[in-house]
């Protein structure tokens, strides 16, 4: 549906939404507070947008208890990647990725 | 309750007891995982994850079952299904929301290895079974998809 995947690109597209993803990618199951003490930013700008990406599904969470756990949920990402990369293309991706990743080095985009 | 490992959402327009049939019938899992789920669903039951006609490649227990809303199972390598450090449990829980289902899958106390091969399989899986119940195509490559994408 347009709406949902409206929602996603608009997510992606902040360059601090993002690195909140890379950090949930590296470390599952995180808590606001762990989150925004990784940021430069308040816990309330983090909180806000956590929320943006829980709306667009891309973060999904669990409570613990009295903690609310973040997670990156690629679900929406895997709906888009199966749209327009077909299969045959992927192991040759894969490895031009590898090699921009070596000579370039991790980039947040 | 321990940590989960991933927690996997997705959004389908269907009902609950659609998602239920699509997870436990042999027939229609196979369409869009590629393997076959096998079980009586009853709670202590056994259950297998399997390609059509093959032996298992992932053995459990029902843990719990209420259908159409939540279903438990233990997941383990049919070589050692009692090795507690290689049985994992995956919760399926399937809400109604505003003529839509939310289906979330959470999975715990999953080994290292298992974590790398699992963290590539659920994403194509779940949105196999959205293409799946929104449009009624089966899906020729669960992880592909490409195929059965609708056109636009």
């Amino acid at each position: 549906m347009a709406d949902d995947m409206d929602r996603v690109f608009k997510a992606l597209a902040d360059a601090s939404r993002r690195r909140l993803l890379d950090l949930l990618y590296a470390d599952q199951g995180q808590t606001l507070g762990a989150l925004a003490a990784r940021l430069t930013m308040t816990r309330q700008a983090v909180s806000q947008h956590l929320a943006l990406l829980e709306a667009a599904n891309l973060v999904a969470t669990v409570k613990r208890g009295r903690e609310k756990l973040h997670y990156l949920n690629p679900v929406p990402i895997h709906e888009i990647h199966a749209r327009w990369i077909a299969k045959f293309e992927r192991p040759r991706l894969d490895a031009l990725a590898d090699l921009k990743q070596r000579l370039e080095g991790d980039d947040d985009g | 309750m321990d940590k989960p490992a991933y927690v996997y959402v997705t959004y389908i327009l269907t009902t609950p007891e659609r998602v239920w049939e699509a997870i436990t019938d042999a027939k229609i899992s196979a369409s869009y995982w590629e393997r076959e789920n096998v079980s009586d669903w009853k709670v202590g039951s056994p259950w297998e994850h399997r390609l059509p006609g093959k032996s298992p490649d992932v053995v459990g227990k029902v843990l719990e079952a209420d259908p159409p809303r939540r279903l438990v199972t233990s997941w383990a390598p049919p070589s050692e299904p009692d090795n507690p450090d290689k049985i994992s449990r995956v919760a399926i829980e399937i809400e109604e929301m505003g003529g839509k289902v939310r289906l979330t899958v959470t999975h715990t106390d999953l080994d290292a290895q298992s974590l790398k091969d699992v963290s590539g399989g659920w994403p194509a899986v779940l949105s196999n079974l959205k293409t799946l119940l929104e449009t009624g195509r089966t899906l020729p490559d669960p992880y592909g998809a490409v195929e059965g994408h609708p056109q636009e």
